[in-house]
């Protein structure tokens, strides 16, 4: 899902005009001075203090990615909180291999998530198959499927890893960053 | 002039329960986290006290989805119908004597009255959704509420008998000196379990049970309509605490500032209220859920015919004096809570016979033989290896 090298100078061109129409419905107000700013700061801020993860476990990384949220490492201090409802949740941890049988369950779910989505990709199976890379029916990497916006190595990932994956989408997220989905669609169709 | 006082009136009450409504959301997140051993939200603001805001602002902006196939009238309205009431009740809730919305003759019955919508939303939302899970907590919403509201009715009987009123301030006015917790503390339990199938907490969470259900009425929600059920959960959490320290608790009587019935009898009301809500969410921390059938049956065969019996009592001591009441009542309350520990240590009982049933007769647990031919023992055996 890697963007060229011209997106990417475009995006980093346009800068603000794009973070500034990360919201269609803001998009369409061009005088994004008065009340479209700070509604923008506002929701930029929240978004960069909240995120709820679905739980989404398919391997062994599922049981790190369980730990993150026991008491020893607390994702809660974060903000980040485990919803089991894809229409609630802002982002999907892939933790574990995906088979070609998984795939098309794994893409419904995506598909029932609420824009702005995001997705970790959390281990090497998720980002490239891992260790069952060459099996006959494993998928290499999700990215084949989704457009993943956190890459989290490791097998599995030590679950300080995968909180600092988090804690990076969040800082993104305030920064007002547009999502891999977001992204792929104006680079795609032309608009978000 | 008084349309206008009306109006301020109802923006202030508005305001006041709100704001409570997120201290509570940000104390249930607090001290379920403390009682986890774990910290609870802390980055955003003062030891996390912007968490809700930071919540409920993303859930603003995320996508508003109604999915294909639902139905789509009943869809749309489902989370106003669980918002406003829990906001109406509000109108016959007294906060001190002179800060009261409209001091009913029948206030008590006009909030339960209007409580009685929320399940209904419930409902609404769960056939509504289309989805199979949301069902199941709609229909599970209703059960609970048919078997709760009975008992929580007749418990509030006692009260309304000895205070000789319906109107909440008369009640509180009443209990100067003897709080009602001492006078009837069967129907107190009996109405704080109740509480607690009637604002779904865990023990009682049936309708959103998040392990069996997905989210229950919640799962196909987005957006701004989940938030609007979310923060009507946390609303009715607030209302029902405050309704128990009014009619049990003294409301806003107490010894220190404030005394009796002044302004600052506010302040003693919301501390116990935070006091009670502390008690739901302590709850909610230890116990894990119980079944469907088995919260219905709690609901007909225990709470029912104990509130009878408290009404009884509460009878026999409008007629003696209040000694013969408390002494009939704690030995009502306490046949009570024996009833209930023998259910659970019937219930852990059974479940300890049934794993030991499984086992062979030394005790040792039966695991398949790796010698044996393949389907010889091995076919009936079961690994029951550390269980
Ligand atoms: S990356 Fe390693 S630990 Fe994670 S699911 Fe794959 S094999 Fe398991």
């Amino acid at each position: 899902m890697g963007l060229s090298d011209s997106a990417d100078t475009r995006l980093s061109q346009e800068g603000a005009a794009t973070v500034a129409a990360d919201d269609p419905a803001m998009a369409a107000d061009d005088r994004s001075g008065v009340l479209v700013a700070p509604l923008q700061t506002i929701m930029n801020w929240a978004r960069g203090h909240s995120m709820w993860p679905m739980t989404f476990g398919t391997a062994c990384c599922a049981i790190e990615m369980m730990t993150v949220g026991s008491p020893r490492y607390d994702t809660d201090r974060f903000g980040i909180f485990f919803r089991n409802s894809p229409r609630q949740a802002d982002c999907m941890i892939v933790a574990g291999t995906i088979s070609l049988k998984m795939a098309p369950r794994m893409k419904l779910l995506y598909e029932q998530m609420a824009e702005p989505k995001y997705v970790i990709a959390m281990g090497a199976c998720a980002i490239s198959g891992g260790p069952f890379m060459h099996g006959y029916n494993v998928v290499n990497g999700v990215d084949q499927i989704m457009p993943v916006d956190i890459y989290i190595p490791g097998c599995p990932p030590r679950p300080e890893a995968l909180i600092n994956g988090l804690l990076t989408l969040m800082k993104r997220n305030a920064a007002g960053e547009l999502s891999a989905a977001q992204r792929y669609r104006l680079e795609t169709e032309g608009h978000l | 002039m008084i349309a206008l006082k009306t109006l301020l009136g109802v923006v202030v009450i508005a305001i006041v329960v709100l704001v409570n409504t997120i201290v509570v959301m940000w104390c249930e997140r607090k001290w379920l986290g403390h009682m986890q051993s774990r910290q609870g939200p802390l980055r955003t603001g003062w030891h996390g006290a912007l968490q809700p805001f930071a919540d409920a602002i993303k859930l603003l902006g995320k996508e508003d989805i109604v999915p294909a196939n639902v139905d789509r009238p009943l869809f749309l309205i489902a989370p106003i119908i669980a918002f406003i009431p829990s906001l109406l009740t509000y109108a016959a809730m007294p906060w001190i004597e002179s800060f009261v919305g409209a001091s009913l003759d029948v206030g008590i019955f006009m909030v339960f009255a209007i409580t009685a919508i929320f399940p209904v939303s419930m409902l609404f939302a769960g056939w509504s959704s289309f989805n199979k899970y949301s069902l199941i907590g709609g229909f599970r919403a209703a059960a609970q509420q048919v078997s709760y509201e009975v008992p929580m009715a007749v418990a509030i009987a006692g009260v309304v008998m000895l205070a000789e009123s319906m109107r909440i301030s008369d009640i509180v006015n009443a209990q100067h000196g003897l709080y009602y917790i001492i006078l009837q503390p069967c129907a107190a339990i009996l109405f704080f379990i109740a509480m607690l199938a009637e604002i779904n907490r865990t023990p009682f969470d049936m309708p959103e049970s998040e392990s069996e259900l997905v989210g229950g009425i919640n799962t196909e929600y987005s957006s701004m309509r989940f938030a609007l059920f979310f923060v009507a959960e946390y609303i009715n959490v607030f209302t029902w605490s405050l309704i128990f320290s009014l009619l049990f608790l003294g409301g806003w009587n107490g010894p220190l500032f404030g005394g009796w019935d002044g302004p600052l009898g506010m302040v003693w009301l919301l501390l116990k209220t935070y006091a009670v809500i502390f008690m739901v969410f302590w709850v909610r921390a230890t116990l894990p859920r119980v079944r469907i059938d088995q919260l219905t049956a709690l609901g007909w065969r225990i709470l029912l015919p104990f509130a009878l019996a408290s009404v009884f009592i509460t009878a026999i001591g409008v007629f003696t004096n209040n000694f013969v009441l408390i002494v009939l009542e704690v030995i009502a309350t306490a046949a009570l809570v024996w009833l209930i520990a023998r259910i659970g240590e019937r219930a852990g009982e059974a479940r300890r016979s049934e794993a030991s049933a499984r086992r062979c007769s030394d005790g040792s647990a039966i695991i398949p033989d790796p010698g044996s031919s393949p389907g010889s023992a091995s076919g009936t055996s079961h690994t029951e290896v550390g269980a």
